[in-house]
Formats: structure tokens, sequence, C-alpha cells
């Protein structure tokens, strides 16, 4: 069993059509990547995966371990496995980085069954992590990303996908905004969580993130379709031509496969 | 203005009874002091919302209900079960049932040499000479009806003293009771907290209902802080629906004061709550930090009056609200800086959280400036739970209703962290985080199994 199908997904927002029938495969252990020029429907596949509400499916289906994804809120998608780093993570004052990061474990572990994890308990793990990610620890201490620069955050959503040990883990753009030493930490984080249990599908524009987490998969999303699948040379030739000669093709009936 | 004389004319039936009977009746002042208070009342009957001070605010169900004064509390017997035990952190603790001091609850036994706590009965008894400098010299019984009926029925409460250069880290705690089932019963707590100069205290005063009648707490607390010292005053309404609470703090503050108010507005039917500080000497500081969380159909109003007297003072009022079902709010923020009151520095800032389409916050700034060089600031701000923060906590585990609990938390304890750090902060965020669980899952306060008594496990 796939650990994410998605068949034939249409969705809409604010009334307008903007994933028009993707179909694609994940399985566990796969690094797929998804590329696109501006608009094209990048981040609503990956807000709809983690149950952004305000994302309506018309129309398709979506399995993730066999189980109806479209039919889960958002926490349950989460407890399940599925974890978005946000491509924009919003400042949450007044709640604590590290408290709301156990209380995101214990929410997990309960739904699974599993005992919850004390203050204590929390801490080697959690600087484990934090290591890492060469956070330092009196970042954590503050409110969630509050007065986090750019780079910060998506340290901060890596740190927490790295906490929280997802099955599913859908990277938004985490690369956009960040200088190459933020890169190269971001990417330190996701290539250790690479595992033969665990798939991610890394949303991205720019080819450059793709040189330090090498896609197994490259898929390129051009106005809500899917139009071409390859390996990661694919990235390399869409670096070099750009987007445009993908749409000539699909007007022109070129396969898509690679 | 007035309200009908009807409602006037039962109060005067049951004050020329109380006069009979009122403690310090012998005592010339005390005995104008009510008289004229009175006789106040009876020029204004209860104000509407013609006055500009109630604007917001309708008190014609409190005019039109006859409340009667609570005698020898019969009450007092049945909460003989009561856990004596008191809130971790208090130095001592002064309960007061239905308005009357009981001391086989109260204990003021860890308090050191120069802090002085009894009731104010046992203070009029035995002190009346040193409670004439304080007791009525500063509630204002001609702008406050309520200040004025509250002076007329003035009987019990409590007189804190804190002797010059004392500190006290453990705070005071005054608690206030209803017990009442039956017919409306009024109260009317008097309390005189007198701190010398260079003292630090901190008093909390709390106001619950063990009983399930209509009750009117109608309280006054009359604070003076003298040069130098360092005072915390917590006021928390924690009643049932069907009270009615008004409270006036009135601070007199003397030179290089500082004074924080903390309110937490978090019961009660229909809540106002009157913090009048006067920054009488130079350099003072006032902090009037509140929050307020309305559900159902309570109407909470904070009306404050913050009087710069002097120059080179700063004050801030930082009022947090949270609003639910079709509950209403006030935020009466009034600055008066007076012509000499240069390099006045104040600021004030309302924020507010509505829940429900019916909730409503009424927001007013009033500033009157008179001096020519002062920073005053203020704002105000409206809004919902974020969206995107809500969805943030649900993507990573966390439900729905948790996640709403822990986003009203992170406001609430905007308040809260401008509390300073110790047993009474501690209090007031167990408080706190308990009552926001009820609001968080949409559920009205449960009521007790047996519909009556209620008890005091449930409070504490």
């Amino acid at each position: 069993m796939s650990l994410l199908e998605i068949k034939n997904l249409h969705v809409t927002v604010g009334g307008h059509e903007i994933l028009k029938g993707i179909d694609l495969t994940v399985n566990a252990g796969e690094v797929h990547s998804i590329m696109g020029p501006n608009g094209s429907g990048k981040s609503t596949l990956a807000q709809v995966l983690a149950r952004r509400q305000t994302y309506e499916v018309t129309q398709g289906e979506v399995l993730f371990k066999g189980k109806d994804l479209i039919a889960m809120k958002p926490e349950e998608a989460a407890c399940e496995g599925v974890f978005m780093a946000f491509q924009y993570p919003v400042e949450v004052p007044g709640i604590g980085n590290t408290y709301f990061l156990r209380s995101a474990l214990n929410a997990i572990r309960k739904y699974r069954g599993e005992d919850e994890v004390d203050a204590v308990d929390f801490l080697p793990m959690f600087r484990e992590k934090l290591k890492l990610l060469e956070m330092d620890e009196k970042l954590m201490s503050r409110s969630v990303n509050e007065g986090f620069s750019g780079g910060e955050k998506k340290r901060n959503e890596i740190l927490q996908m790295a906490v929280l040990e997802p099955k599913l883990a859908i990277l938004d753009e985490t690369d956009s905004g960040l200088d190459i030493d933020a890169l190269r930490i971001v990417a330190k984080g996701v290539n250790a969580m690479r595992s033969p249990e665990r798939a991610m599908v890394v949303v991205t524009h720019y080819q450059r993130l793709l040189n330090y987490i090498v896609p197994d998969f490259v898929h390129v999303l051009v106005d809500g379709k899917l139009l071409r699948s390859g390996g990661p040379d694919l990235a390399l030739e869409l670096e070099e031509k750009g987007y445009g000669w993908i749409e000539d093709e699909a007007r022109q009936g070129a396969p898509a496969s690679a | 203005m007035s309200t009908a004389i009807q409602s006037v004319g039962n109060y005067l039936d049951i004050f020329t009874e109380f006069e009979k009977h009122a403690p310090g009746r012998e005592i010339a002042w005390l005995r104008d002091l009510r008289a004229t208070a009175f006789a106040r009342f009876c020029e204004t009957g209860f104000p509407t919302p013609h006055d500009e001070d109630w604007r917001f605010t309708n008190v014609s169900e409190i005019a039109r209900t006859q409340f009667a004064l609570v005698k020898e509390s019969s009450a007092r017997n049945s909460i003989s079960n009561l856990k004596s035990a008191s809130v971790a952190g208090s130095a001592a603790r002064l309960v007061f049932v239905d308005g009357a001091f009981v001391s086989e609850l109260s204990t003021t036994g860890a308090l050191p040499a120069g802090v002085e706590v009894l009731s104010l009965t046992q203070a009029i008894t035995h002190r009346a000479k040193e409670l004439e400098a304080y007791l009525g010299r500063y509630v204002d019984i001609r702008r406050d009806a309520f200040a004025a009926l509250n002076t007329a029925f003035l009987d019990d409460g409590a007189y804190v003293r804190v002797r010059r250069r004392n500190v006290v880290d453990a705070f005071i705690h005054l608690l206030f009771v209803s017990t009442q089932n039956e017919i409306p019963t009024m109260s009317h707590p008097r309390n005189l907290l007198v701190f010398e100069d260079e003292s630090q205290a901190t008093v909390v005063e709390e106001y619950v209902s063990l009983g399930d009648g209509t009750v009117l707490s109608n309280s006054v607390t009359e604070l003076a802080a003298g040069e130098n010292a360092t005072v915390s005053h917590y006021m928390i309404a924690r009643e049932h629906r069907k009270a009615f609470n008004v409270s006036t703090l009135r601070i007199q503050q003397a030179r290089s004061a500082n004074v924080a108010s903390h309110s937490l507005l978090l019961g009660g039917g229909l809540v106002r709550n009157n913090v009048h500080p006067v920054l009488a000497g130079e350099g003072g500081e006032c902090l009037i930090n509140g929050l307020f969380v309305g559900e159902g159909r309570q109407h909470l109003d904070n009306y404050m009056y913050v009087e710069h007297a002097s120059p080179h003072c700063s004050s801030r009022q930082f009022y947090n609200g949270i609003l639910d079902g079709r509950s209403h709010g006030v935020f009466h923020g009034r600055i008066v800086v007076h012509k000499d009151a240069q390099k006045t520095d104040a600021k004030q800032t309302n924020r507010n959280l509505l829940l429900s389409d019916d909730a409503q916050i009424d927001t007013k700034p009033q500033l009157e400036i008179y001096a020519d060089d002062v920073k005053c600031t203020h704002g105000a701000t409206i809004g919902q739970i974020e969206e995107n923060a809500l969805f943030y906590l649900q993507s990573r585990g966390i439900d729905e209703v948790a996640a709403r609990r822990l986003l009203l938390l992170a406001f609430a304890s905007e308040c809260l962290d401008r509390m300073r750090p110790g047993a009474a902060r501690d209090y007031s965020e167990r408080l706190i985080h308990q009552h926001l669980l009820s609001v968080a899952n949409h559920v009205p306060s449960a009521p007790s199994g047996n519909g009556k008594e209620r008890s005091w496990e449930e409070i504490g």
C-alpha cells in the first residue's frame, strides 16, 4: 500500500479552481519534489494535504495509509502522521515554543495510545534536535516564532518536524527567503529525517534546494496540473530552461513521463 | 438623572433601621458621614444611561429590586464545613459572609508586627480616632451614587494598615462570600487600606457566591499609599450570574508611590468596576491592569478615572477583554491631567477578543488634558481568534477546543504578565485557567448539582 495516493484531485479556493486533476503516488522512503511557476497551485496542494478547511475539494480523493485524508480534520491528519512545514509560519504570542511543541507531541502520543512525556523527560530529546538545527535554546523560551528571523522560523518548522516524527512531511517552499547558511542547516535537518518509513514532498520554486535535498522524483506543476515527472535531472533542466517549454510541450500533446 | 423615587423610599426604611444599630453610631463624624451620604443618594438616585459615566450600563434592574440587608447570617452555621485552609502564599485571610466579618473563618497569624489587619467594625469600635483621618476622605460621594449608598451603609469590611517601612511578601486576602438563596440581599463592604511611607504589601479582594439568590455587592475600597510605598491590589469578581457587583477602588498616591491595581472580572451578571487613582504627589506611578471574560448575557463594565494632579507621574491602563455569547463589555478610560501636572506620561490600551457574533464591546477613551507638556496615548483593538494561529496549532495535532483554549490563555496571559511574580499572581493564573476552560468549550459555567447550595470546593 502506498503511503500517499492522490487521485484526480480538484481543489477550488474562493470560487476559483486551482488544482485541476492531480494524480500522484508517494511511497514510504521516497522524496518527491513538486516544482512550478508562481500561481501553479503548489501551496494549495500542500495546504489541502494539511487539511486547511478553506480549500474545497470538489472532485477526486486522497488516501493516506489507505485512509480518506480529506475526511480528516487538521489535527487528525497530524495525529495520523502528516506534517506540513509552513511557507509563512505565524507568530503565536503568549504560547512558549517549548510548551507548544511538547503539547503537540503529547496530543499525537495520546492519539496513538502512548504515554505523555513530561517537561523533564522531554528536554534531552529536544536538546538533541536543537543541536541538529543549530538553534539556541534561549530562542525556545520565547513565544512561538516571536521575533524570529525568516531563517529562524524555517528552522523552527524543521525542528518541529524532527520532534514530531511524521510519516509524511510536506515542505512548503521551505527554502524561500533563506540565505545559503540557513539553507544548509535546514537541509541537514531534513536529510537527517530521511528514512525508509518516511516520505517527503518538497514543494519548491527554486532548484537550488534540491542540490542539498536530492529528490527521488521531480514533478512539474503548471496551472493546476502535473504536466511532467522525472528524476533529479528534470530539476536541472528546469533550472536551465525555465518552465515555458513544459507548457508548450503539454499544449502540443507531448508525453509527460520521464 | 434620578430614577423613580419608589426605589429610594425602600432604602429610607432600611437606612433608618440600620442607623439604630450601626457600629460607631455614637461617633459624630461617622454619623454625619453616613447621613450626608444617604441624603446625597436620595438626591440623585441610581444613575441612568443619561449619565455620561454610565452611558453603556443600565442599572435599572438594580434600582427596581428590593434588596434587604442580611442581619445575623444564619448561613454562617451552614458553611461551618468550609475549608479553613487559606490560599497558598497568603499571610492573612479575612472572611466576610454576607457583608459581616466572621472571625472563626479568618486568620491573621502569619502577619509580621508592623502589619495590622482587622475588621472595620473592630476598628470603628477601638480605633475610631485613627480612622477619622482617612475614612470617607477620598471617595467622591457627590459624583458617585453607589459610593454614596455604600457610605450610608458603612458597616464592615477590612481595615489594613501597613506601618512605615514594613514589607510583606505574602498577600492579604479579603474574601467576600454571599450565601443567601431566598430573597434578594445586599451588602456594602467598606475597606480602608493604609500603606505608610516606604511600605510594601499586596491585598487581594475576592467576591464569590455560595448561595443562589440575587445579590448586590456594592463595595468601596479607599487605598492610601504613602511616599515611596509599593502596593499591589487585586480585585477578583467570581460570583454567579444573578449577582450584581459594583466596586469602587479609590487610590490616593503620595510622592513617588507605586500602585498596581489588577482586576479580574470572571463572574457576576452585571459588574461595574471603578478604579479611580489620584496621583497627588510627584513621581508617582500607577498601573491599572485588567482582564474581563464575558459569556452568556454578562455585562462587564470597567470604568477608569485616572487623575494626574502632580508633575512627573506616569500611569498605564491595560485592559484585555474576551467576550462570548451575548455578553457586553465596556471599557471607559478617563485620564484627567491637571494644569500643573507637567511631564505627565499616560498610556491606555484596551484589547478585545470577540468570540461570537452577538458579543459586544464599547471602548471609550476620554482624555482631558489641561497641562501643556505631557505625553498621552490611547489605543484599542477588537478582533477574533486568529484563524492562522488556530490552524497552525491544529496542524501540529492539537484539537480545536484545546487550540482555542491555548489561544485564549495566551491572550489572557498578557494581563498575567503585568502582575508581579508571586503567590497572588499564581492564584490569579489558576483562576483564569479554570475559567477559560469553560469558555473554550463553549459551555456555560455549570450550576451545582443540587441547584441550591454550592460547595466551597467548587469555588476554591
